[in-house]
């Protein structure tokens, strides 16, 4: 029997102190990692990346491409691990699960009417089904941020449950959009809303809006996971998608997990980077520890 | 009371912000008679690293612009180091020339200026050609800009110097991170605020200030510049960067005995040092014979 978890009233989620979480996230990027540190903290940022190509003129051929580069990062360094998954749309998933047979990288799929989530409930669901059925691991969805910012909170939790349950036995992350939602106060809600509704991962945003992941919005919903863990017992993954494209962005990130839930959430079973340009950056930094010398994108694949 | 006089922090240009060196490190500059005129930055390779990174960035905008607004730009730089001649004067002054001779080196630098200017729509003319071939193809070669170059001025100019190492360079449309002249960097930091005042795009033109000894190898082996311009005499520095160089396929060229103030130190083939050659090789029908196509 599985334990009973109370349902909150999302309308009193705790407000946050948005002068305080810029203060603790200024302090993260002060932190000095160098050499075999660094190496790690690179090698690990690759791990958790999630390969994204979303757009409209995507094809077949540009999903095998990607999920070669998936699998083989930079082959002229060995050790170099492979990415965590590929997300691509839900029409793409058979292509990519064909291109990644025989590796362990994970197929993730958005759905939901991604990226406006303007739909309705019942083509959400098919557009999940749909993704599982090709084999997608993850799916990705939205929230309807409309209906959220209208303060119906419920129609919101209960969208999350049923993608849940028509997810099956894939992971499910929950995109809030944070660009759209305007307060941190309002990340929060959304954060504990999804989390309750059953969410597996929480995700920033899709990556189609400025601001995508910031730091601050990324604290406040480690913060988030952190008190729902000490509340229920479950851990919930974060992935922070858009916007991160810089090795040294992507340190910041680990050390600000770390610091806010722990060694536990340092793999990419709990922690994932929703990115397109990371890799070659990380892989440039790597290279530049490995060779010496700063190097060129002009030597690294373009996606 | 006396009035303090407010004196000027030397920084450096890097993707058009003035920001000072990451490794918060300098050194004191004398003059003649030994007192301390200013501190200056002793920028470091991450401070090199920053602004290849903007250089690149540039890259693509400067290179794209037409021909005709990018000797306008010059033209204008032109116009504004003359408006700031006299403080050029009195910085030259400061760093131990006399005043003639200081007024001579401002007056050439904005000629120089000028006469690459003028060379920025016209150097494609010279360099490009239409070629004979057997085949039925137009054919043609044109100049296209190397990319990224990393310049280490001359040590002995601190303004002509510099102006003579970046004109041509920037005429040509490719973007360059310059090391002024540590013994004399005043003008070069002054020249960055010249720069940033003549709608020339942020990043085109970069200035560090520090030491070629320390920063010379980081200079050629880094894998995004695409050339390198030497304009100093020291053999073993060199030889470090040729062989650098070879690791990464990099163009050098070394400048080590130019006369700065003579007019060989201008000439279109120092646009030329940095660019490519592009052939292409147009299929047409056969036009050559004596029959008219139409």
């Amino acid at each position: 029997m599985s334990t009973r978890i109370i349902l909150p009233d999302f309308r009193n989620t705790p407000v946050v102190d948005q002068v305080g979480i810029e203060e603790r996230v200024a302090r993260f990027t002060t932190r000095s990692i160098k050499k075999a540190s660094k190496m790690q903290g690179l090698k690990l940022t690759l791990s958790m990346i999630d390969l994204t190509t979303l757009e409209g003129k995507d094809t077949e051929g540009k999903v095998k491409q990607m999920c070669y580069k998936a699998a083989h990062l930079h082959d002229v360094i060995p050790g170099i691990p492979s990415v965590a998954a590929v997300c691509v749309y839900p029409t793409m998933v058979k292509t990519a699960k064909d291109a990644l047979k025989g590796t362990s990288i994970k197929v993730a799929s958005v759905s939901t009417a991604f990226p406006s989530g303007q739909s309705t409930r019942e083509i959400k669901i098919n557009d999940t089904k749909f993704a599982v059925e090709n084999g997608a691991d993850e799916i990705d969805m939205v929230i309807s941020r409309g209906e959220f910012l209208k303060g119906n909170y419920n129609y919101v939790f209960d969208e999350i449950a049923e993608i849940k349950e028509a997810c099956g036995p894939a992971r499910l992350k929950v995109i809030f959009e944070t660009g759209e939602l305007s307060t941190l106060d309002n990340v929060r809600r959304a954060s504990e809303i999804a989390m309750y509704a059953g969410a597996d991962f929480i995700k920033t945003s899709t990556g189609k809006i400025s601001p995508a992941a910031t730091m601050p919005v990324t604290l406040v919903m480690l913060e988030a996971i952190r008190d729902y863990y000490y509340k229920t017992g479950r851990m919930v993954g974060m992935k922070p998608a858009g916007g991160i494209s810089t090795a040294k962005a992507a340190l910041h990130y680990l050390v600000m997990v770390k610091e806010t839930l722990g060694g536990a959430w340092l793999s990419n079973e709990w922690f994932r980077f929703g990115a397109s340009s990371l890799a070659n950056d990380v892989l440039m930094q790597i290279a530049k520890e490995t060779h010496g010398v700063y190097q060129s994108s002009d030597y690294f694949s373009k996606d | 009371m006396e009035r303090l006089e407010v004196l000027k922090t030397y920084k450096i240009y890097i993707g058009g912000q003035f920001p000072r060196t990451e490794s918060g490190r300098f050194y004191p500059l004398k003059n003649k008679k030994g007192d301390v005129i200013a501190n200056i930055c002793l920028s470091s390779r991450k401070d090199f690293r920053n602004a290849v990174v903007a250089a690149r960035g540039a890259f693509g905008g400067w290179n794209s612009r037409a021909a005709f607004n990018r000797s306008q730009i010059l033209y204008r730089i032109a116009e504004m180091l003359e408006g700031r001649k006299d403080q050029f004067i009195a910085e030259l002054v400061t760093q131990g020339l006399n005043t003639k001779a200081a007024q001579e080196e401002v007056s050439l630098s904005v000629d120089r200026l000028v006469y690459y200017a003028g060379w920025c729509d016209k150097y494609q003319a010279i360099l490009s050609s239409v070629n004979p071939v057997a085949s039925s193809h137009f054919n043609f070669s044109v100049p296209e800009p190397t990319g990224v170059v990393a310049i280490i001025a001359p040590e002995e100019s601190s303004l002509l110097g510099l102006v003579t190492a970046i004109a041509p360079v920037i005429a040509g449309g490719n973007t360059c991170i310059v090391l002024a002249s540590e013994s004399k960097p005043l003008c070069a930091v002054t020249f960055a605020e010249v720069l940033n005042t003549s709608d020339l795009p942020g990043g085109v033109v970069n200035i560090l200030t520090g030491n070629s000894a320390e920063l010379h190898s980081h200079f050629s082996s880094h894998m995004d510049v695409n050339a390198l311009i030497y304009y100093r005499n020291n053999k073993a520095e060199i030889k470090t960067i040729k062989e650098n160089a070879s690791l990464n396929v990099k163009r050098i060229f070394v400048y080590d005995q130019l006369a700065l103030a003579s007019d060989k130190a201008q000439s279109p083939y120092m646009i030329y040092d940095l660019q490519e050659i592009k052939t292409t090789w147009h299929p047409i029908e056969n036009i050559g014979s004596a029959k008219a196509g139409y």
